[in-house]
């Protein structure tokens, strides 16, 4: 096949060939792409197709019934988990910790983070060293990371009441008295992401052009006012990027929660995805989980569609 | 996604023609001004370290309490070295759980899954750039569109159909449903659309098929991109929790952080420095692989900020 098509321009070959063998040429050349593609692209896309397309579908149907995980019996109820959801008690629990928790992380994380990149953005010594500290924890196992902190927060022997105690403090119940349980989870979260955060922010103020700074400095703006008014606007795309990204993965995030407080204590530390786990696998109604999985869906594209624009009105800028 | 590493070199090289009056401008910040930048320096180093301490310690905490015995771990104001370090706590962990099995679990299908994720992708995304093909667009936006639909939404019915499969605790149960690529896809495609064409027409020329092409041609102008893929890969297939949570619960089928649950299940809060030799044994893996190949693995990690 390859010989065939390889003589690609066709004029070499036209004048001699009659139309009609020049069609089937065309046609043959054709079908072996197709066959190409399919063997080339068809593995990755059917997988897409079985295991994120199918269930995605499924789920929206699966949200619609009454279902326990496993049971052979499940009966249609329309919406009728979506308004138990919306008119539970624990709806307003639950969506309190998912927005207390996601503004924190993210929030937090990002302050920091610009705070340490501008940090290490000064050539100082050793600066790489820092650098591979803070990211460090970035690319660690997030269930591991919370046994390791559940650890240093013990009230009674752990590292952090040492610390506290340096300053006179005394270690709060951080297992079970709220809002301790949240406090724990959302710090541990942030010692995880920070790193991620500081390097972006990093290669985000390389690209700052010294010659913007230099003339700042000889205008004799100061550190800070060259940073307020000429870094951090020149790094909106970047902190745009950073709170979308940030917040689909705190919305998403599961295994620091399981390690530490398995949602716990009297659900205090239960964001929507932990719900989403915890009604289906936990309690078995997986298709009242199905719709907690919607509504966590829903949201999710809600952020992603924002990005979308702002990308598109960022080029237009450009 | 090279944009990533520092380029000192570049930006400061467009600097000297932009201040002409200064004769010998150098392009660093703390030598082109007069004195009162020292001062700030020292502030700086001190911070760096304050905040290199505080986000290191307690990965140091970690390898030193796995060394400590119960009686240490268990004290307040806490003890900061070990007496006498032993691997005690390691063997207790490998007897409660099998420690090196669950390794062997996870090394197996990282590589494994890993491996497959950047085939899947390298052949994804050559056919996406370099066939003909009607729906090609149609096609490139589906694998896509997978980017921001999140596996958490889609994980009861994968577990069904798992569960139907007789998938439940098997590798394949495990592997198979994340397998598919659509970060690698859309890096690989990103790269394929800067490689020179010209070569690969001389290969076409050359008599090359598509299979050649791909391996002998493409493969070796990607190196760093599929470095990339791969190490991400690496990571999110050895700390992936949920979804083999969810699919294993027999001992010897588990991967790592699988293992790390039951162990606390079993131990609960009464045996840390267990639980802390077990931690290590999850996360020192990792760490060596970041330590090692960082350049390339931060790359990939990062890659999505400056593709889009």
């Amino acid at each position: 096949m390859s010989t065939a098509d390889v003589l690609a321009p066709p004029q070499a070959a036209a004048p001699p060939v009659a139309p009609r063998r020049r069609g089937a040429l065309q046609s043959r050349r054709r079908r072996s792409a197709l066959l190409w593609f399919l063997l080339l692209a068809g593995p990755n896309i059917a997988l897409l197709l079985v295991f994120v397309y199918r269930p995605l579908i499924e789920s929206f149907y699966l949200s619609t019934l009454q279902w326990n995980l496993g049971s052979p019996v499940a009966r249609q109820i329309g919406l009728g988990n979506y308004i138990e959801l919306f008119t539970s008690r624990n709806f307003t629990q639950v969506a309190t910790t998912t927005v207390v928790f996601t503004v924190a992380t993210v929030g937090g994380a990002m302050l920091l983070g610009l705070g340490l990149a501008v940090l290490l953005n000064q050539k100082l010594r050793g600066r790489g060293f820092a650098r591979t500290v803070a990211f460090a924890p970035y690319v660690l196992s997030g269930f591991a990371v919370g046994i390791l902190w559940l650890f240093i927060f013990d009230p009674r022997y752990g590292l952090m009441r040492e610390v506290l105690s340096w300053v006179g403090a005394s270690s709060p119940q951080w297992y079970t008295e709220r809002p301790w349980p949240l406090v724990m989870v959302i710090i541990v979260y942030l010692w995880k992401n920070l790193g991620y955060v500081a390097l972006i922010y990093l290669a985000g103020l390389q690209s700052v052009p010294q010659d913007l700074k230099d003339a700042a400095a000889l205008d004799g703006a100061s550190s800070f006012r060259t940073l307020r008014s000429i870094i951090l606007p020149l790094l909106t795309p970047t902190s745009f990027f950073l709170l979308v990204t940030m917040m689909l993965a705190s919305l998403q995030s599961f295994d620091i929660i399981k390690a530490m407080t398995q949602g716990g204590p009297l659900g205090s530390t239960t964001t929507l995805m932990y719900s989403v786990y915890q009604e289906s696998f936990v309690n078995g109604r997986a298709g009242y989980a199905s719709a907690v999985a919607t509504v966590l869906f829903l949201v999710l594209l809600a952020v992603t569609a924002v990005q979308m624009r702002f990308v598109q009105r960022k080029v237009h800028y450009a | 996604m090279s944009v990533l590493t520092p380029k000192r070199p570049a930006a400061a090289t467009s600097t000297p023609p932009t201040a002409p009056t200064r004769g010998d401008v150098r392009p660093t910040a703390a030598s082109s001004r007069p004195g009162r930048r020292q001062r700030p320096h020292v502030v700086s180093y001190l911070t760096m370290i304050l905040a290199t301490i505080v986000i290191g310690a307690p990965l140091v905490w970690m390898f030193l309490a796995s060394l400590k015995d119960q009686s240490e771990l268990y004290q307040f104001p806490v003890q900061w070295l070990p007496g006498s370090p032993d691997l005690d706590n390691y063997a207790q962990a490998a007897s409660t759980v099998p420690l090196g099995r669950l390794l062997m679990n996870s090394i197996g299908l990282t590589v494994v899954g890993a491996g497959l994720k950047v085939a899947l992708g390298l052949t994804c995304a050559y056919a996406l750039v370099f066939l003909q093909f009607p729906f090609k667009r149609f096609v490139f936006g589906l694998v896509i569109a997978t980017l921001m639909i999140p596996p958490q939404v889609t994980i009861i019915p994968n577990y069904t159909l798992v569960a139907d499969l007789g998938w439940l605790n098997t590798y394949q149960g495990i592997l198979v449903p994340g397998l598919a690529s659509a970060f690698g896809t859309f890096l690989f495609r990103q790269h394929f659309l800067t490689l020179p064409g010209s070569i690969l027409e001389a290969a076409e020329l050359d008599g090359a098929g598509h299979w050649r092409k791909l391996w002998r041609f493409v493969v070796p102008m990607s190196t760093p991109t599929i470095a990339a893929v791969t190490l991400v890969s690496v990571v999110t297939e050895w700390n992936d929790y949920l979804w083999p949570f969810l699919v294993i619960d027999r001992a010897d089928k588990m991967t790592l952080p699988i293992g790390l649950t039951l162990l606390q299940n079993i131990d609960g809060l009464t045996n840390w420095g267990v639980l802390l030799a077990a931690t290590v044994v999850v996360t020192l893996p990792i760490l060596v692989v970041f330590l090692v190949l960082q350049r390339r693995l931060v790359a990939g990690l990062t890659a999505g900020a400056v593709t889009g």
